[in-house]
C-alpha cells in the first residue's frame, strides 16, 4: 500500500518550516528599493518646510539650477502645469505633492531637486531660498475647533473651519435609555497620543518612464502595489496597463507604507520629465515628520453599569488630530475605520458613537499602525474603560471581565455597533492566562509588597478585532472593493508556480503561502514558489495591512488550489480509467475508490495535463481564484502583563508577560509566534517609550532616533506565549489575522499594570508612554497626567 | 570635490579607490563596491542596520567616512559567510527565526559576531547588551538572542571538534 504523505515533513499545514526569504536576507542579498541600480539613474532630494504653518512668498531655485550635477529643480508651480501640484488622498480629500500657497505642517515637501547623485542633491536643496509667511500653528483637535483659529485648509472651496469629517454610530435612544437605568456609571478621558510606525526601512522609488515604449515601471516600497498602479493611474492620468508597479523587498512597513506619499509621485513626474529613472530614498527625519502618523484620538467615553457588574450599555467620542490633510488609508464607508469595533469581546445590548476629525498643523496621516484601521485605538480604550469600570465597582477586573465577555455559545453574536462575531472561546483563553500568570499569587504577592512600601501591579487586556477586510458589500477602497486573488500554474513535473496579489514586508508569505497549497495538494512547499509584488505578474489584490493577508489572500489560495485539484481529479479518473466519482482524494494522491494501492500522484497528474490529457480536455493545469470574505476573521487574545513600579523614580519593568492567542489555525507556528512577539514589542514600546509629538510652534519632537526612542534588545522584556484554536468557520482552511493582535491588544494590558499599581492613589489615566516623569509626578501629586501637544519647548 | 586615494581591505580583498572626503563608509560599501548587504535605516547612528566590522571591531557605518577606512580592513555581511556556506550565526538566524523583514539582520549579525568573537560563551543578558545598539521592528528580539545562542553553540562546538 501506497505510504501516506507526512503533512508536517512536506511543509504544510502547521508544520514551522524555516523561511524561505531568509536564504537571500542572511547572505546581504535582499533587494531592497535602495539596492536597485538602473542605467542612467539619477537621484533626487526632498527640500521641506521647517515651519509648521505659513503662507510661502516666493521661492527662489536659481542658485540650485546653477550647481553641476544638478539636472531637475522641481516646485509646485511646476507641477501644476502638470496637474500634479495636488493629488486625492484614500480618504476623498486633497494633498499637497509639493506646497504652493502655504506650508500646513513642518516637514511638508516645497520642492525637490534631481541630481547625478544624492551628495549634489542636497547641495541643490540647501541653495533654494524660501521666504514665507509665518501663521499660527495648530497642535491640537481643541485648538482647532477654538473660536477665531485659522482655517488650515483655506485651499478647499467652502471650507469655513478645521473640521473634516463627523460619524456617528449605533443606537443613541436606547443607549441613553440604558444609561437612564444604571446603578453606576463609569466614566474615563483619555488621548491616545499620536505615535510613528517608523520601519526602520525608509520609503523610496525609483520611477522609469521609457519614452520609446510609454510604460512606467516603478519601483517603490508598497505594500499595496495593485492599489497604488490605480492610484498613480488616476494621479498621473496614465493609462493603467502602462504603469508596472514593482514592490521588492521591504524592510517592513506596518501601516507606514501603504499610501501615496508625494515623494513618489515627485519621481514619477521627474523621470517623465527627464525620461530617465529618478531614485528617491527618503532619510530617517523625512520619514518620521511627513510620513503618515497613527493614533492621535481623544477619547471620552462612559459605561453604564449594573452593581452585579454587569454592562448594560457604552458611549464615547473621538476628537481625531487628522493632520493637515484628511488621509487616512481605510474602507470609504468609516470615517475613523473601525473605531466601532471596541467593545465587541463583550455582551453589552447597546452602544452609540460620535466621532470628530480635524485638520491640525501636523503631519497627515491616520495610517493603520499594525492595525486594522482604527481597532488599536479602539481596544486600547475598551480596556483602559473595562479595568476602570471594574475597580469603580470594586470587583476583581478578571471576574469583571469574565461576567461580561461574550460566551461561547452566544456566536454568531451582532455587537451593538453592528459587527458579526463568528467564533471564540474568550472565557477559554482568560483561564489559560491567568492559569499561566498565577493570578491569585499574583494578587497575594501585591498585597504583601505593598505593606512592604513596593508597587506590584497586574494588567489584563481581553479583545476580539475584526481583521481582514472586506466582504465586499461594506468595504472598498476608493471604490475598488476588499476581496484578494490568487493563480496557481502547475508544471509538468508537478512543480508549481503560485502568484498572489499580497505582498510581504516580513510576514514570510512566500514559506507560508506555498504551505496552504501544500495542505491542498500535497505537492512539498518546497517545490512551490510564491511569487509576489510586481503588478505585471501577479494577480489583483488590496494589499497586505490589516491582518488581511491570510485571511483574503490566503483564501483565495486555498481555493484556487480547489479548482486544480478539481481538474487533476478528471486527469487522475482518465489516469486510472474510471469514473470521477470513483475517484478518491488523499493528501498528495487519488486512488480508485476501494482500492487505496490503485492510485495516480498529484505530479502524475500534472505530467498528464500537459503530455496524456483526455481527448477534448484543454490542455495545462492552472487557475486563478477571486477570493470576497463573507465576513472578517475573529482573533480573540488575552494578554496579562506584571510590572513593578518603583516609587522613587516612576520606572517600571515587566516583571512577566503571558500572551494568549486564538487565530484559528495556525499555519506555521514558527511564524505566527514570531509575529506575536513583534506585535508585543511595538505595545510595550508605546506603552513605554515611543512619543512623537509637538511643541506650540509645531515644531515635531520625536524627528529622529535620538528623540524618538524604540525599545532594543536591552529593556524589551521576554515574552510567555500560549495559544487557544477556534477555527474561523469560514476561511477555507479555518485561519484567522493574527500579526497585528499583539500590537493592538498589547498596550492596555502594559498600561493597566501600572494603573493597577498606583491604584490606591486615585489617579484614573496617565497618558502613554508611561515615561517615568509621568508616573512620579502622577504618584507625587496624585493626578491624572495628560500627555496632549503642545508638550513644554526649553524655552519655557 | 577633490577625491582622495584610500587603501581599504574589504572582506579580505585590497582595495584601492578615489572618494570624495565626504562620502560616508556606507556608501562606499554600498554604491562604490556594490555591497548592498549592509543597510542604510537612520543617519544618526542609532538603529545599527550599517554596522560593519572595522579591524574586527563593530562600528556603525553610516556615521564614518570613507577616507577614515584607509588603511583598515572592513568586514560586512558579504564577507560572513560563503555562498555556499552560512556562518553559523546566519544558520542560527534562520534556525530560530531571528528575521523577520531581513532589513536589520545583517547589521545584528555583524554586531553578534564582534561579540562572539570576543566571549564564545554569552548569557542572555550578555547578548541583549551587546545588540543594544541595534534596532529590530518585527521580531522583539527574543529570537534574535536565541539565534546567538545557538550559534554560539555551534561554534563552541566547532572549536571542541578542531582542537
Amino acid at each position: 500500500m501506497a505510504q501516506a504523505l507526512d503533512e508536517i515533513k512536506i511543509g504544510g499545514l502547521g508544520s514551522s518550516r524555516k523561511r524561505v526569504e531568509d536564504d537571500r536576507f542572511l547572505r546581504g542579498k535582499g533587494n531592497y528599493i535602495d539596492d536597485f541600480k538602473l542605467p542612467g539613474m539619477v537621484h533626487m532630494e526632498i527640500l521641506r518646510s521647517p515651519l509648521a504653518h505659513a503662507r510661502i512668498t516666493s521661492i527662489d531655485t536659481s542658485k540650485a539650477w546653477q550647481i553641476p550635477g544638478v539636472h531637475m529643480v522641481l516646485t509646485g508651480d511646476m507641477a501644476a502645469q502638470h496637474n500634479l501640484a495636488w493629488m486625492p488622498t484614500l480618504s476623498y480629500d486633497t494633498q499637497a505633492v509639493l506646497a504652493t500657497d502655504k506650508v500646513r505642517f513642518q516637514g511638508q515637501e516645497i520642492a525637490c531637486v534631481v541630481a547625478d547623485d544624492p551628495y549634489i542633491a542636497k547641495d541643490g536643496c540647501e541653495a533654494i531660498v524660501v521666504e514665507y509667511e509665518p501663521l499660527p500653528p495648530i497642535v491640537n483637535p481643541y485648538q482647532a475647533v477654538a473660536e477665531g483659529a485659522p482655517i488650515i485648509r483655506d485651499d478647499k472651496e467652502g471650507q469655513t473651519d478645521n473640521i473634516c469629517y463627523r460619524w456617528e454610530v449605533g443606537d443613541r435612544e436606547g443607549t441613553e435609555r440604558a444609561f437612564a437605568q444604571a446603578d453606576l456609571v463609569s466614566k474615563l478621558e483619555l488621548h491616545y497620543p499620536r505615535s510613528h510606525p517608523s520601519p526602520i526601512e525608509c520609503c523610496g522609488s525609483i520611477a522609469d518612464y521609457n519614452s520609446a515604449t510609454a510604460k512606467l515601471t516603478v519601483y517603490m516600497t508598497t505594500q499595496a502595489p495593485h492599489i497604488i498602479r490605480a492610484a498613480v493611474a488616476i494621479v498621473a492620468e496614465l493609462p493603467e496597463h502602462m504603469i508596472r508597479i514593482i514592490s521588492p523587498d521591504i524592510g517592513g512597513g506596518f501601516g507606514n507604507k501603504v499610501p501615496v506619499y508625494p515623494g513618489y509621485v515627485c519621481s514619477i513626474l521627474c523621470s517623465i520629465l527627464l525620461t530617465r529613472p529618478v531614485k528617491w530614498i527618503e532619510d530617517k527625519t523625512g520619514n518620521l515628520i511627513s510620513t503618515h502618523y497613527a493614533r492621535d484620538i481623544y477619547y471620552k467615553g462612559e459605561l453604564a453599569l449594573r452593581k452585579d457588574g454587569k454592562i448594560l450599555a457604552v458611549r464615547f467620542h473621538c476628537d481625531s488630530d487628522n493632520g493637515a490633510f484628511f488621509s487616512d488609508a481605510q474602507p470609504t464607508k468609516f470615517k475613523l475605520g473601525l473605531i466601532h469595533s471596541a467593545f465587541a469581546a463583550y455582551d453589552i445590548p447597546f452602544g452609540y458613537m460620535t466621532a470628530q476629525g480635524t485638520y491640525t498643523n501636523k503631519a497627515p496621516g491616520g495610517v493603520a499602525y499594525r492595525c486594522s484601521f482604527r481597532v488599536t485605538e479602539a481596544m486600547f480604550f475598551q480596556e483602559r474603560a473595562i479595568q476602570a469600570a471594574a475597580y469603580d465597582l470594586g470587583m476583581d477586573q478578571a471576574a469583571f471581565r469574565r461576567l461580561n465577555l461574550v460566551k461561547s455559545h452566544q456566536f454568531p453574536f451582532r455587537t451593538p455597533y453592528g459587527f458579526l462575531l463568528d467564533s471564540g472561546q474568550y472565557e477559554k483563553c482568560l483561564d489559560v492566562a491567568l492559569n499561566a500568570i498565577d493570578y491569585d499569587d499574583f494578587l497575594r504577592e501585591k498585597e504583601e509588597a505593598r505593606a512592604q512600601g513596593r508597587r506590584l501591579g497586574i494588567g489584563i487586556s481581553t479583545m476580539t478585532e475584526p481583521l481582514g477586510a472586506g466582504n465586499s458589500r461594506e468595504y472598498d477602497i476608493l471604490g475598488i472593493k476588499m476581496f484578494d486573488a490568487a493563480e496557481l500554474r502547475v508544471h509538468p513535473s508537478g512543480k508549481a508556480i503560485l502568484k498572489i496579489g499580497s505582498k510581504t514586508q516580513g510576514q514570510g508569505h512566500e514559506t507560508t503561502f506555498a504551505q496552504i497549497v501544500t495542505h491542498e495538494l500535497g505537492i512539498p512547499a518546497a517545490d512551490i514558489l510564491v511569487q509576489h509584488g510586481d503588478t505585471d505578474n501577479t494577480p489583483f489584490g488590496m494589499g497586505t495591512y490589516a491582518s488581511r493577508s491570510t485571511p483574503v489572500a490566503g483564501a483565495a489560495t486555498a481555493m484556487v488550489a480547489r479548482k486544480v485539484r478539481a481538474k487533476a481529479r478528471k486527469l487522475a479518473a482518465h489516469l486510472l480509467e474510471v469514473s470521477e466519482e470513483d475517484v478518491e482524494w488523499e493528501l498528495g494522491r487519488f486512488h480508485v475508490r476501494g482500492a487505496p494501492n490503485n492510485g495516480v500522484s498529484i505530479q502524475e497528474c500534472a505530467m498528464a495535463a500537459y503530455g496524456n490529457m483526455p481527448d477534448g480536455m484543454e490542455p495545462g493545469l492552472e487557475n486563478n481564484a477571486y477570493y470576497d470574505p463573507p465576513n472578517m476573521t475573529w482573533p480573540f487574545a488575552a494578554y496579562i502583563v506584571t510590572v513593578e513600579v518603583d516609587p522613587e523614580t516612576g520606572v517600571w519593568d515587566v516583571l512577566r508577560m503571558v500572551a494568549v492567542d486564538d487565530c484559528g489555525v495556525r499555519i506555521n507556528p514558527m511564524i505566527v509566534e514570531g509575529q506575536i512577539m513583534g506585535g508585543m514589542t511595538e505595545a510595550y514600546a508605546m506603552a513605554n517609550m515611543q512619543f512623537i509629538t509637538y511643541d506650540a510652534e509645531g515644531n515635531c519632537v520625536g524627528s529622529n532616533y535620538m528623540d524618538y526612542l524604540l525599545p532594543t534588545a536591552w529593556e524589551t522584556p521576554g515574552f510567555e506565549l500560549h495559544e487557544v484554536v477556534t477555527p474561523s468557520p469560514h476561511h477555507p482552511i479555518g485561519a484567522k489575522g493574527v500579526g497585528e493582535c499583539a500590537a493592538v491588544g498589547g498596550p492596555a494590558a502594559f498600561v493597566n499594570a501600572v494603573m493597577d499599581a498606583i491604584d490606591d492613589t486615585g489617579v484614573r489615566n496617565i497618558d502613554m508612554p508611561l515615561i517615568p516623569d509621568r508616573v512620579w509626578e502622577a504618584l507625587k501629586y496624585r493626578r491624572d497626567i495628560s500627555g496632549a501637544p503642545p508638550v513644554k519647548s526649553d524655552a519655557d | 570635490m577633490e577625491e582622495r586615494r584610500i587603501n581599504v581591505v574589504v572582506n579580505g580583498e585590497p582595495k584601492s579607490v578615489d572618494v570624495e572626503p565626504r562620502l560616508l563608509l556606507v556608501h562606499f560599501l554600498r554604491e562604490v563596491l556594490g555591497l548592498t548587504g549592509t543597510h542604510i535605516g537612520c543617519d544618526t547612528t542609532n538603529c545599527g542596520v550599517c554596522t560593519v566590522l572595522f579591524d574586527g571591531l563593530p562600528v556603525k557605518s553610516c556615521t564614518m567616512f570613507a577616507v577614515m577606512a584607509d588603511g583598515h580592513e572592513v568586514t560586512t555581511v558579504e564577507g560572513l559567510g560563503l555562498p555556499s556556506e552560512l556562518h553559523p550565526i546566519q544558520e542560527g538566524f534562520r534556525e530560530e527565526h531571528g528575521l523577520q523583514c531581513g532589513f536589520c539582520t545583517p547589521g545584528m549579525m555583524m554586531a553578534s559576531k564582534a561579540l562572539l568573537d570576543e566571549n564564545p560563551n554569552p548569557t542572555e543578558e550578555d547578548i541583549r547588551w551587546a545588540l543594544a545598539g541595534n534596532l529590530c521592528r518585527c521580531t522583539g528580539y527574543q529570537n534574535i538572542v536565541k539565534s546567538v545562542l545557538w550559534a554560539a553553540e555551534k561554534l563552541r562546538s566547532e572549536a571542541a571538534m578542531s582542537r
